[in-house]
């Protein structure tokens, strides 16, 4: 349409619902309800559309599909988008979860609703124009256009301490960000075009290669988050409303980890050898560290946090590999977690509505009231701590299997992680469902809506099928696994050609 | 005729400007108060015809004019352009205020009008007395516009700081002028470029020197940022936004021309003095700001970083960075304008206020106004995809392009800071209780602040008309 592709349509569709949201005027109970049903249609549309370029979508070939490119602001800016097998599998995965989100707030947020649902649609054209820029300096725009919408989204409708959450949120990626767009002025200059699919080819000088790939990081791994620079995490999930710590923890956290693929293992190959040990260490730090620390929370948000920077160390320890099973193991950790790590941030939200608190000592015994609740949060629990049938164990035994190839000692220790989540999870399990409801708050608390248990279902649904049938996400990120390796392979083959010429 | 002919074809904008200042003069010295409306509304005309004359003429290739004193070339006419729709602009917002304040004299459009004419001869000189004739026909309208709330102690007192400061800068600008002329034996930037080789007497770096703090004093540049926040807090609210607008441009206009177009055999040595005013500028601009409780004050902070950001481009010294000035000076110049609108609309109960406080919970009670301060703040801030990103990246895409890394990677990290306050002003729009609801505000002002915010965020749809005309005014100085 106008000359666009079908990518643009997908990226800008939930702006059109946006713009619609704007025009409803009032705060009477018909035009909320007609707000909120808006935003979900419109994420649904998306939804939709997003399905359908999938069925055109072929999964066999490296190459980037639906490629379209307008010249825009010159050389240095072009409007260029187009997906591979890295990027489809998460633009599904961002317009999938976005619908949950929308739902999961129909109820719980009732002050500045039309700004509340304005504000989430922008931030999806946004996450889906990450996944889907094919020029490095629109990726930078759509990247770091997202701290607005979320920034505003913990600081309006978030807890006690949203304004510092809030701040902090967007103070540290920011810094982050802001390097990296040195380093692509830096790789501008070099190359002389911000062509994603060119830079991939492109040889950057090896000693240039380790200042960009340093710059990247620092973008990438405060996103993702890595240890150390992972505390503004549990504080800005903490703060978020339900749906923000969803979108933050199923969508956000995986943006650090789309970089790794996408940018820094393909196009700073020496540089990420180099740097791999670095990565490993803080992996494992992050995977053992942050497990225990998730032990002795008091704050349910606050564990589940915790437990996500655990599991994003699964992925960035899967990436820097370079091996298949380590690079299909993070690709699908990601997509995993965003299911799981979502719906767990769900199931807060449920029983936070009804009490107003996400103090673990505040519930206890809610086996008895809610079993509905008791049986879907146990299954995210199990999934989250790895239990094989579920996607969580196909991500990280694959993860975990290509680090045995590359390291067995960072295996060995990554492991022991696996233990550590089984305690932290099922310990928490323990003190919220199990046990003895004593509490006379407690005593009238109601079991799942029907519409919570619509958001569940399909969760349900995929984290089982996916866990027992892993190989239709796999396959789609296999092609792309592939090629990236033979380019990784073939360059450094070069470079060992070249040494030992000298 | 040759020498009207000239006139006509290359100097109409000032020509306008002079015969139309000296008729308002005469208006308004037989009307008296009485005139203040008609010659506010005859100044607007003035200025948009000069803009027309400008928009109209702007095919020409670059003429020196006087015997080469002033040049007429695709950068003057740019900048020229943007001078004047600050200046007509500030007169726009600057009615209400002025009758609200009892100070509707016919003197005050007049004085804009006079600056902004010191303003196009500062931006076309092509020579060193060009340039210091220009320079303090500006200025001097401006001290007496830091003053115009007679009444008032602290615009007093503004218009004294700085007219004391701006003349000890005067004198250092002439000081280094007559070195330059001394070492180098003629005034026009072309001979100085001539005579001036790669390893020049000790005089001419001297020179260049006490030029370039003089400049750098009107373009409030750390180190020569003194005067800045009092001046921008005690003078009246619009005159701080014709400060922070117009003059800003033509002061950033004549550095960069003078650097380029007079200096490009010592690159090397003048570059380390912008680098310096810049790194200082950012800095500055970003950590002073922090504390500020005034909005005009820290308006005045953020536009010290952001000259500190637009010479972060002329340090390369390269049409790539001059590029990238002319588009930051363009997007700062929407940007500055549209804060000033928002700033003149803050009034309560018919009285202006000033606290950064005051604007607590906007965006409950008004929530248009609110939205429109919060995108300029992301824009000063440099978020994309509002412009005040792109104006970043142009000027750090030829810092790097230079090679000036560690000056690119001192900026965006001073901008990260910037950016801490100017989301506090954002969360205490957004995140706190609401304060007493502002009073409606003038038609002109709401204006202002819209038409400015809809440019910020509809940039990225068609940058091309700023992005050409930049790219065409840097290619012009070299």
């Amino acid at each position: 349409m106008f000359g666009f592709g079908i990518l643009t349509g997908l990226t800008f569709l939930p702006l059109v619902g946006a713009a619609f949201l704007l025009t409803q005027k009032g705060e009477d109970e018909a035009t909320l309800r007609n707000i909120r049903w808006a935003a979900f249609l419109t994420t649904l549309a998306t939804f939709a559309l997003s399905v359908y370029v999938w069925m055109g979508f072929d999964p066999s070939s490296a190459a980037f599909q639906f490629v379209e490119e307008k010249a825009w602001f010159g050389a240095g800016l072009t409007y260029k988008m187009g997906v591979d097998g890295f990027s489809m599998p998460l633009v599904l995965l961002t317009t999938f979860i976005m619908p949950f989100a929308i739902l999961a707030s129909f109820e719980s947020i009732t002050k500045r609703v039309r700004e509340y649902f304005v504000a989430f649609l922008v931030l999806e054209t946004l996450m889906i124009g990450v996944f889907c820029a094919l020029d490095l300096v629109l990726f930078y725009l759509f990247f770091e256009g997202g701290l607005i919408p979320m920034f505003l989204i913990i600081g309006i409708w978030g807890g006690k301490r949203r304004v510092y959450a809030s701040f902090k949120f967007f103070l540290y990626t920011l810094v982050g960000s802001l390097l990296m767009l040195i380093a692509i002025l830096a790789m501008y200059n070099q190359a002389h075009t911000t062509d994603i699919t060119v830079l991939l080819k492109t040889d950057f000088p090896k000693d240039m290669q380790f200042w960009l790939w340093l710059a990247f990081f620092a973008s990438f791994a405060v996103k993702m988050p890595m240890w150390p620079v992972h505390t503004w995490l549990p504080d800005a999930h903490v703060e978020a409303p339900t749906a923000g710590s969803v979108i933050l923890a199923a969508i956000l956290l995986k943006m650090g980890g789309y970089g790794f693929i996408r940018f820094s293992l393909p196009m700073f190959p020496d540089a990420s050898v180099h740097f791999a040990p670095l990565v490993y260490a803080m992996s494992v730090i992050a995977i053992v560290y942050t497990s225990l620390v998730a032990l002795v929370q008091e704050d349910i948000k606050k564990l589940i946090a915790y437990s996500s920077v655990a599991h994003m160390g699964y992925v960035t320890m899967g990436l820097f590999t370079m091996n298949a099973q380590g690079l299909q193991g993070a690709m699908f950790q990601m997509i995993s977690h965003g299911f799981v790590s979502g719906a767990l941030f769900l199931c807060v939200g449920v029983i936070y509505d009804r009490m107003h608190t996400r103090e673990i000592a505040a519930y206890g015994g809610l086996v008895s009231r809610m079993p509905i609740y008791a049986f879907v949060f146990m299954l995210f629990t199990m999934a989250n701590v790895g239990l094989p049938g579920t996607t969580g164990f196909v991500g990280e035994f694959l993860s975990l299997a290509g680090a045995f190839k590359a390291n067995s000692w960072v295996a060995l220790i990554a492991t022991s992680g696996v233990i550590f989540s089984a305690a932290y999870a099922l310990y928490l399990y323990r003190r919220v469902v199990f046990g003895v409801l004593e509490k006379p708050s407690l005593k009238d608390i109601m079991d799942l809506t029907p519409r919570e248990i619509a958001i569940f279902v399909p969760l349900i649904a995929l984290t089982i099928y996916y866990g027992v049938l892993p190989q239709q996400i796999l396959s789609s990120t296999q092609a792309s696994v592939d090629n990236l390796l033979q380019s990784h392979t073939a360059l450094l083959d070069a470079v060992k050609i070249a040494a030992a010429g000298h | 005729m040759p020498f009207l002919a000239e006139l006509g074809q290359h100097f109409l904008p000032e020509v306008i400007l002079a015969i139309g200042v000296l008729v308002l003069i005469l208006i308004g010295a037989f009307r008296g108060e009485r005139g203040f409306s008609l010659v506010d509304e005859m100044a607007v005309g003035i200025l948009g015809l000069a803009i027309v004359a400008i928009l109209l003429s702007s095919k020409q290739v670059d003429v020196a004019v006087f015997d080469g004193a002033f040049i007429d070339d695709a950068f003057s006419r740019f900048v020229k352009v943007l001078a004047l729709v600050g200046a007509m602009v500030s007169i726009l917002m600057s009615v209400d205020w002025l009758q609200r304040n009892g100070l509707e004299k016919f003197e005050f459009p007049v004085l804009v009008i006079l600056s902004t004419l010191g303003m196009m001869l500062l931006i076309s000189a092509d020579n060193l007395i060009a340039l210091y004739l220009g320079l303090e026909l500006m200025s001097l309208a401006l001290y007496v516009m830091a003053a115009f709330a007679r009444d008032d102690g602290r615009s007093s007192e503004a218009g004294l700081k700085y007219f004391v400061l701006g003349a000890l800068s005067s004198g250092m600008m002439l000081y280094g002028s007559s070195l330059l002329y001394g070492f180098s034996g003629t005034v026009s930037f072309d001979g100085i470029a001539q005579a001036v080789t790669e390893h020049p007497p000790l005089g001419v770096i001297f020179g260049l020197v006490f030029v370039l703090a003089g400049l750098a004093f009107k373009m409030s540049a750390a180190p020569f940022h003194m005067w800045t926040p009092d001046v921008y807090e005690g003078a009246p609210t619009p005159v701080t936004a014709f400060f922070a607008s117009a003059a800003k441009m033509a002061a950033v206009a004549i550095t960069a021309r003078i650097v380029i177009t007079a200096f490009p055999a010592i690159t090397t040595q003048w570059r380390q003095i912008i680098v310096f005013l810049a790194i200082a500028s950012t800095l500055l601009g970003s950590f002073a700001a922090i504390g500020q409780t005034n909005i005009k004050r820290l308006m005045a902070y953020s536009s010290i970083g952001h000259m500190g950001f637009a010479l972060i481009g002329l340090a390369a010294g390269t049409e790539a960075g001059v590029k990238g000035v002319a588009v930051y000076l363009a997007i700062y110049l929407v940007m500055t304008l549209g804060s000033f609108a928002a700033i003149l609309a803050m009034r309560v109960d018919g009285r202006n206020v000033e606290n950064i406080s005051d604007l607590s919970g906007l965006s409950r009670t008004n929530g248009l106004m609110a939205f429109f301060l919060a995108m300029l703040m992301f824009s000063l801030a440099g978020i994309p995809p509002l412009a005040g990103f792109f104006a970043k990246y142009y000027v750090l895409l030829a810092a790097v392009d230079a090679g000036l890394y560690p000056l690119a990677v001192v900026g965006v990290l001073a901008s990260a800071v910037a950016a801490f306050y100017y989301l506090r002003v954002v969360k205490v729009m957004y995140f706190d209780e609401p304060a007493p609801d502002f009073d409606r505000s003038p038609l002109a002002i709401r204006a202002v602040l819209a038409a400015s915010t809809v440019a910020l965020l509809g940039f990225w749809l068609y940058p091309a008309p700023i992005m050409d005309a930049a790219g065409a005014a840097a290619k012009s100085l070299f």
